[in-house]
């Protein structure tokens, strides 16, 4: 199981360091948004993988799993899902103002 | 336990929802509970920092819960130097974006204003690991908003650039985080300081790797080349109040390596030595070098002075990366005088906007109200170049002192000095550029010039000059308590002890339980 988490990190990073390296706007969001699921596996694999334990005290219960990545976790998706909101409409704005999607600075024409 | 230390957290927090349910069509009523409510914060972070200057580390757990398990804020001397700094700075730069109107070109400013207020302190505050990434996440996510505020298509392009690259910023943050946690199992700043000496030196891949991660993170906000490249285009795009504020934002980059390259991996610990200062001090001069040539090469005014924030950030992080006392104290003067040096020279760009078509720097017609901004833009741009007699040349003379103990002295003292150099060209040129040579140029005929800015502009401007000279004329002073700060930074058995010893709600057993 070790082997098919870090393997599923490693190919979700590798993803979204690809997309966003497209520099157009709806791959750069894709590849931001495979970052972000890659960092939640790694988090969550961050307190020790067990498989069927319970987080919180249970009545005759003798392995636990480690509740606090859990909870990063939580928050982690909470707050990337939310800057992915932002971006996209920001994107958006910026998409229909200069009717091109390119993320990285226009060429100027030099202009004084 | 005293409650006052939230206060800064929790007085933005719930401004930010008033203004925005009460008083969203009141642009009058907005200004005024902001400006209260920043003067409030004004006066409250300097009742912080008065209170920390003996020394004392005041301890504030959330919830009553003990500190490894429950979240805990700290005041010590830095933290609340960097509150009533980014309190002072605010109630400056909320004048001015009153007097000029800048806050009337979209909605929401002042509430956005208000939640990156509480961003930038709760950050300064915290005494945990990833609560200091939620507050970089309210800071961040304010300042997307305030970025864009006022719109138009050049700032949002700007704007997304900004947005992307600081997500990425987030997302390593995230995975710095989750290497730390999976090894030491905390994230408490003064738990994981004693965890961190229990590794061993075969264990330390892990550790090794964490670190230098969180320190990518961190200076990717502090604007360190080559991890600049989102600071030029959103700074120079953003509105002028906007950019002045985000002066502060750098400087949390800045805060947030020395709070944890010298408590969590201080420069003697066994398993990391010698690892942060050896990649920092290249990055840090490579970027003076850069920002400062930047400020040479910049073709708009807006431009330079972003240019000119990522060669005082440099500055900064060369004095930093030494490691030392001397060299913390150095840095955190600098720190003080960068932040407000930074922000004058953004609001003075815009004042140059008014009578002017363009911010290149190109002659044109003089602007409106010229012989006053030029005057500032004089002061300013002698400040941030470092030249005698104000406060940049007493911060630069501190840190090339602090780097003699250095073995990089050479390249220190040779490219901070070949770096004032090209920086005062630079702000000469475009300094005689727009003020000097539009004297020269006659106002097209058929047009009107424009109208001088308001009095409440140059009254913010004034005051941020005016503290600048007021950091100069009280340099010693100043000093001693920067280097007491750096003798608290490097001694952090108190900090520790203060955190971890405290107990909470369920530290001990009551009775008859």
């Amino acid at each position: 199981m070790e082997f098919l988490v870090a393997s599923a990190i490693g190919v979700l990073t590798s993803a979204g360091i690809y997309l966003m390296l497209r520099l157009r706007t709806f791959p750069v969001i894709m590849g931001i948004s495979l970052l972000t699921y890659a960092v939640n596996v790694f988090l969550f694999s961050s307190g020790r993988l067990v498989v069927g334990a319970p987080p919180i005290l249970v009545k005759g219960v003798e392995t636990y799993t480690d509740p606090l990545p859990q909870a990063l976790v939580l928050t982690a998706i909470v707050i990337s899902f939310g800057m992915t909101a932002v971006v996209v409409m920001i994107a958006l704005g910026a998409y229909l103002g200069g009717d091109d999607d390119h993320v990285d600075d226009p060429v100027t024409e030099d202009a004084p | 336990m005293t409650h006052w230390i939230i206060a800064p957290v929790i007085l933005p927090a719930l401004m930010a929802p008033f203004i925005v349910l009460a008083a969203r069509y009141h642009i009058g009523i907005q200004r005024v509970f902001s400006v209260v409510g920043i003067s409030a914060l004004v006066t409250i972070a300097a009742g912080l920092a008065w209170g920390a200057s003996d020394g004392t580390v005041t301890l504030y757990q959330l919830g009553d819960w003990a500190a490894p398990f429950g979240i805990v804020l700290v005041a010590d001397r830095l933290s609340t130097m960097m509150v009533l700094l980014t309190a002072v700075l605010a109630l400056l730069v909320m004048l001015y974006a009153i007097g000029s109107r800048w806050d009337e070109r979209g909605r929401h400013f002042h509430a956005l204003f208000q939640f990156q207020l509480m961003g930038i302190m709760g950050a300064f505050l915290t005494g945990d690991l990833f609560n200091l990434f939620v507050f970089f996440e309210v800071l961040l996510i304010a300042s997307y908003g305030l970025m864009i505020h006022g719109g138009g298509t050049e700032r949002l392009r700007a704007g997304v650039q900004y947005v992307l690259f600081n997500l990425l910023g987030s997302t390593l943050f995230l995975f710095a985080l989750g290497a730390i946690y999976a090894q030491t199992g905390t994230l408490n700043m003064a738990d994981l300081a004693e965890r961190v000496t229990l590794i061993g030196p075969d264990d330390s891949v892990g550790i090794r790797l964490a670190s230098v991660l969180l320190l990518m993170v961190f200076a990717i906000k502090a604007a360190l080349v080559p991890l600049h490249f989102w600071l030029p285009s959103s700074y120079a795009q953003a509105p002028a109040p906007v950019a002045a504020l985000f002066a502060i934002m750098t400087k949390v980059g800045a805060y947030a390596i020395i709070r944890v390259y010298t408590m969590v991996f201080p420069p003697d610990l066994e398993v990391t030595a010698g690892l942060h200062g050896y990649w920092l001090m290249p990055a840090a001069l490579l970027s003076l070098a850069l920002g400062m040539i930047g400020v040479l090469a910049a073709k708009r005014l807006d431009r330079l002075v972003a240019f000119s924030v990522i060669g005082s950030m440099g500055m900064v992080m060369i004095a930093i990366s030494l490691f030392t006392p001397a060299g913390i104290a150095a840095a955190l003067y600098y720190i003080v005088h960068s932040t407000f040096a930074a922000a004058a020279l953004f609001l003075i760009v815009d004042l140059t906007r008014a009578g002017r078509d363009t911010l290149s720097l190109t002659a044109a017609p003089p602007v409106a109200g010229a012989a006053l901004t030029a005057a500032l833009f004089f002061v300013a741009a002698i400040a941030m170049a470092g030249l005698p007699p104000l406060s940049g040349f007493v911060g630069k003379l501190l840190i090339l002192d602090a780097s003699f103990a250095s073995e990089q002295v050479v390249w220190v003292w040779a490219i901070v000095l070949g770096a004032s150099l090209i920086s005062i060209v630079g702000f000469a040129r475009a300094g005689s550029m727009i003020f000097w040579k539009a004297q020269s140029v006659e106002q097209p005929a058929g047009t009107t010039p424009a109208a001088r800015p308001a009095t409440l502009c140059y009254v913010a401007v004034g005051a941020l000059l005016t503290l600048l000279i007021a950091h100069t004329v009280v340099a010693g002073p100043m000093h001693s308590y920067m280097i007491a700060m750096a003798d608290q930074l490097f001694a952090p058995g108190p900090y520790i002890e203060e955190v971890l010893d405290t107990p909470g709600k369920l530290s001990e057993p009551k009775e008859g339980q």
